[in-house]
């Protein structure tokens, strides 16, 4: 009987009570980020896919008419898309799909009632979705040096605030279809968009070629104006502020009705 | 954090002390998520109800499924937002809790709510990080034979390891208030017994423990004051050994003779028919309930000893809950 003696409310003691906010915030990221490395098919989506689309656009001519536009390697045109499927993977899908399966195993009331609470819970799904894309880019940028990429200090600087927009529009997104649809129609929903956007979205494919307003038109999607955004910054070293706009606008009302619409249980 | 209109409505019984958990008049509507269903208007989950559970107690919420238990918890758990009502935990609203209330309640929700890949010790290791001074991880899992089972993921562990886990993650906070939803569910033998030990333990250090069920034997075994609801709202409460006695000296006796079609006032007479009922359970086989005594076992007795008769089975049992939940549930249905 005594061996249960520490585990058990000592009424007299004051210092009980919550680690603080930081260290919780911080645990859950880490906890999170762990959960998505170890499992297979979301390793699948976050690493193997964007690099085989890196090796597909680096080894075909499909980027050709752009790299001889922008005057620059098919790799160095890939890389930016690239990078804006490895944001649409993780925040979108990845976080979507994983937030959908918590939300139906009741993970998001349990944590919820910790000392975590409902904020915790979503900064430390943000900071997970930030770290992972953080080593996608470590990754995707090592592979892509392999390749012969050098995008240079400014221009992976240049890329930091589009992703970052592009990262909190999609979480928001993928927050949004997770807290509203079953666990099963997330895992749909978020998949096709994936695919679609990837495909058609801007990303991947530059859309500043398409006829009429095509171009204005997937610009305006957030993965159209982050695949843009990432392309002005890594290749011609500018900030785009009409994309990171787009972007910004995007974020801020997927986030609103993610906030309004999300369902805990 | 004051909360003053609550705290005033309290403040008018300033003699007693403020119970761990207060709940009064409690009313939750949920408005269906479907289209369709929105029509019909909100959901009456809670319909009115109030309860005290104490510091040291086990306070058992017993109804049916569908009876607003669940609804109740999640309302004294900060976890739906009543609709009206008093709700204060720890002298606090839980709706508006930050993580220091939090940090004292330990929940266990009916599903478990844990997540699926992972195992289970580094879990419970996470669920402490969110504490200043968690419990010793490794004695509780020690406690409750987690470690037998910890190579496995939560997703392949039977219902009664996953219960043991849910507990656990309950407990590792050190809760001075601990919320159990069905916490038999699921539970083979051995589980139900490790599991109802440390709830006990518990609450001998002084945690107030709230949990709900529909078994009633998990209510005689548990609870100190139960707390039986129906449709929302309360039907009955007191302690275990009050709600038993009640009703004067409420017995069963079921008997078998191999006559069939009997009536009451075959068997006893008219003084003694009072509050009695018989029911004829198949031919030849009845079961008498209500204020038996002697009296009416002699004059039974004697029947059947003028008649020559021995009945072939004959037992006389306590009221239980069980009994008592069955009355009260064909009350409210008629």
């Amino acid at each position: 009987m005594s061996a249960i003696a520490p585990l058990l409310a000592d009424p007299a003691a004051r210092e009980d009570g919550p680690a603080p906010g930081v260290r919780r915030v911080l645990a859950q990221g880490v906890f999170e980020t762990l959960a998505m490395l170890r499992n297979g098919e979301q390793l699948m989506l976050l690493v193997l896919f964007p690099l085989m689309a890196l090796l597909g656009l680096a080894f075909t001519s499909f980027l050709d008419p752009w790299a001889a536009q922008y005057g620059v390697s098919r790799v160095d045109v890939a890389m930016p898309g690239v990078l804006a499927l490895c944001a649409l993977s993780t925040a979108l899908s990845g976080q979507g799909i994983a937030t959908g399966f918590d939300r139906r195993y009741g993970v998001l009331r349990f944590l919820s009632t910790t000392p975590l609470g409902r904020g915790g819970l979503i900064l430390g799904k943000a900071l997970a979705v930030l770290v992972i894309v953080v080593l996608q880019y470590l990754v995707m940028g090592a592979a892509g040096a392999l390749l012969g990429w050098s995008p240079g200090v400014v221009g992976v600087l240049l890329s930091l605030p589009a992703l970052l927009l592009g990262v909190a529009a999609f979480t928001a997104l993928g927050l949004l279809v997770a807290g509203t649809i079953r666990a099963e129609a997330t895992l749909a929903v978020v998949n096709t968009l994936w695919i679609v956007l990837a495909a058609v979205g801007g990303s991947l494919l530059p859309a500043h070629a398409l006829p009429g307003a095509g171009t204005w038109l997937v610009e305006a999607l957030p993965s159209g104006a982050l695949g843009a955004a990432l392309r002005a910054g890594i290749l011609e070293h500018q900030l785009s502020l009409p994309h990171c706009a787009v972007l910004a606008v995007w974020a801020v009302l997927l986030g609103l009705a993610a906030r309004r619409y999300f369902k805990w249980s | 954090m004051t909360v003053p209109q609550l705290g005033d409505e309290y403040e008018n019984e300033p003699d007693a002390p403020e119970p761990a958990l207060l709940i009064r008049d409690l009313r939750k509507d949920f408005t269906a998520g479907r289209r369709r269903d929105r029509r019909r208007g909100p959901v009456r989950a809670v319909d009115g109800i109030s309860l005290r559970a104490e510091f040291g107690h086990v306070t058992a919420l017993l109804g049916a499924n569908g009876a607003g238990k669940t609804t109740t918890l999640a309302c004294a758990q900060g976890l739906e937002r009543p609709s009206s009502g008093l709700v204060r935990l720890l002298g606090r609203d839980p709706w508006r809790a930050g993580p220091d209330l939090r940090a004292r309640v330990g929940i266990m929700l009916q599903d478990g709510g844990l997540p699926q890949a992972i195992r289970p010790v580094p879990l419970l290791r996470h669920v402490a990080s969110m504490y200043r001074r968690p419990a010793d991880v490794d004695a509780l899992v020690q406690r409750l034979g987690i470690d037998d089972f910890d190579r496995t993921s939560i997703r392949r562990l039977s219902g009664g390891q996953r219960q043991r886990v849910a507990l656990a993650a309950a407990l590792v906070g050190r809760p001075r208030v601990l919320f159990l939803d069905e916490p038999s569910a699921g539970l083979d033998p051995h589980s139900r017994r490790v599991v109802f030990e440390l709830i006990q333990e518990v609450r001998a250090a002084g945690t107030c423990i709230v949990l709900t069920t529909h078994l009633m034997d998990d209510a005689e075994r548990l609870a100190d004051y139960v707390y039986i609801v129906e449709g929302g709202r309360n039907v009955l409460e007191g302690r275990v050994e009050e709600l038993l006695t009640a009703g004067q000296r409420a017995r069963t006796l079921r008997f078998t003779t191999g006559e069939p079609g009997l009536a009451l006032t075959d068997l006893l007479p008219e003084g003694l028919r009072a509050s009695l009922q018989l029911r004829e359970r198949q031919s030849g086989s009845y079961e008498l309930t209500g204020p038996l005594d002697i009296s009416h076992l002699d004059h039974l007795t004697s029947r059947w000893s003028r008649r020559g008769i021995t009945p072939s089975s004959l037992e006389l049992q306590p009221r239980n809950l069980e009994d008592l939940f069955l009355e009260i549930s064909e009350r409210s249905s008629r």
